[in-house]
């Protein structure tokens, strides 16, 4: 046997690539009365990874993202059918504590909408109602972290007792972000987090989306496509209540499979 | 493929790839012109093929420029993205293949006043020179209909011009040790030859290119290659 072959026959075969899911959609249908709004949608959701499911308007897209959270449980006449996990975990089965998933999968949502409270209590607010503090200490304690981890820390460290409304617009959306992270989620789900600030702002969330990554699995809906392309590594194209094509952002984005998929980030479609 | 939403984008994009196709024109009459000087002896001819140059290199700034603001101000993706990469790319091996035929022509304008060339020789060059604008002209035609097959012919094929450069160089190498007197005249023709063997690996670039903009992919495997001329050498007598 020659040197070269060898060598070829000691290479280990290539091993599969190993793919943890977080969430897994299966055969998903969600109907707004007769309405029929998502059709049979399958998407696997990998842990860790930042995923956006991006699309036209009414593409549902945002429908599928609140059905992970069972945000759509407070629609009338909403109905969910299939199969959503969280974790191996039915999320749609009967007797699911929905106040603990909202825990462990949070959102952020398009308006900064923080409480009427003190910058404080926000983030406090989570954790005093799930029991996750047993001291004022800790409470303390979470609430800096959460602070910190959102990048906000340093801005608001010195008043913490003003209202949450009177920081900027950008301030309360990472202020938002810091309340969802406070009670230790799993999951964020973020619903067009960026598309009322300015570049300034949607630049900072961004970069924090990119480091929140290490502990938490995200999952955002962005009408910005060039801010898919930059926060994510999955994303996902809806188009009329289906997923056309899911695949690695570098993928989708240089050379989608679908002609649906070329023409929605071409700036094609009619 | 339909139109984008926005009107101006698909012109500008459009507009874009006109202007590779007339740069691409261009790049053919100079070769061709630069081949006809130095076979009809026509000074007048390699003059203004010199003079020409100018417009080639002018449209790949143009071309160059549009695509940068094509990408800045609209962000453009996956194969709008490509288009204006590939223009660029296209632009600058269709800008070298017009210094090559310039270089002919300065070169043909040295030979003409200081030697007489000999026919066999110049034959040998004429046929290298339409081989490889047969080359490029597959090649131009390739990118305008977004061929990848077409581009795929073209990268097969720069073998033939290697082989011809391959005979073409011995030839030389023969006449030079015949009579030192011609060396000059050699050493100028030998450029000649390379210059055209550089061109065919030129639209061969183009080729890869072309393929690259119409699927997304880059060519892969081992392109046949046939100049063995960097590896030759002059026998010594012994």
């Amino acid at each position: 046997m020659s040197v070269a072959e060898a060598i070829k026959t000691e290479t280990p075969a290539e091993k599969p690539e190993q793919v943890s899911h977080k969430i897994t959609g299966k055969d998903v249908c969600v109907y707004y009365g007769d309405k029929q709004a998502l059709f049979d949608v399958n998407l696997d959701v990998r842990e860790k990874q930042v995923t956006s499911l991006i699309g036209p308007s009414g593409c549902g897209k945002s429908t599928f993202l609140r059905c992970i959270n069972r945000m759509n449980d407070v629609i009338d006449g909403c109905r969910v059918e299939g199969e959503i996990k969280v974790d191996g975990t039915d999320i749609y089965r009967s007797g699911l504590d929905v106040v603990e998933l909202r825990a462990r999968v949070g959102m952020v949502f398009q308006k900064p909408n923080p409480f009427p409270k003190s910058i404080y209590d926000n983030i406090a607010y989570g954790p005093r109602i799930h029991g996750q503090a047993s001291d004022s200490a800790e409470l303390d304690q979470i609430v800096e972290t959460s602070l910190r981890r959102a990048g906000l820390w340093e801005e608001v460290k010195d008043r913490l007792d003003n209202p949450g409304t009177g920081l900027s617009g950008g301030q309360q959306q990472r202020l938002c972000i810091a309340r969802a992270i406070a009670v230790n989620p799993e999951v964020i789900l973020m619903d067009e987090p960026c598309s009322a600030l300015d570049p300034i702002a949607t630049a900072r969330i961004e970069e924090l989306i990119d480091e929140l990554r290490e502990k938490f699995t995200i999952v955002i809906v962005t009408h910005s496509m060039q801010q898919a392309a930059r926060v994510s590594q999955r994303t996902a194209f809806f188009h009329m209540g289906v997923v056309v094509e899911e695949g690695a952002t570098s993928d989708i984005f240089t050379k989608p499979q679908d002609g649906r998929t070329l023409d929605y980030i071409t700036g094609r479609f009619g | 493929m339909t139109d984008h939403i926005v009107t101006s984008f698909s012109e500008e994009l459009e507009q874009l790839s006109i202007n590779v196709s007339k740069m691409g024109g261009l790049a053919e009459a100079q070769l061709q012109s630069a081949i006809d000087a130095i076979t009809r002896r026509d000074m007048a001819l390699a003059d203004r093929t010199v003079a020409q140059d100018q417009q080639l290199d002018d449209l790949e700034l143009l071309i160059e420029e549009n695509a940068v603001e094509l990408i800045a101000l609209r962000q453009p993706m996956a194969l709008d993205l490509r288009e204006a990469m590939t223009a660029i790319k296209i632009a600058s091996d269709l800008e070298r293949i017009g210094d090559l035929a310039k270089n002919i022509s300065k070169r043909s304008l040295v030979i003409f006043q200081d030697y007489e060339t000999p026919n066999r020789l110049v034959q040998g060059l004429s046929r290298m020179g339409k081989l490889a604008l047969g080359q490029l002209k597959l090649v131009l035609d390739a990118y305008t209909n977004r061929d990848v097959d077409m581009a795929n012919r073209v990268w097969m094929s720069d073998e033939e011009i290697d082989e011809m450069y391959n005979s073409v160089f011995r030839e030389l190498l023969t006449y030079m040790m015949e009579d030192p007197r011609m060396i000059g005249m050699c050493t100028h023709l030998l450029f000649v030859a390379k210059n055209i063997e550089r061109i065919g690996d030129h639209a061969t670039n183009i080729a890869e290119t072309v393929s690259y903009l119409v699927t997304g992919d880059r060519m892969v495997g081992e392109r046949p290659k046939g100049d063995k001329t960097s590896t030759t050498s002059v026998p010594t007598a012994t």
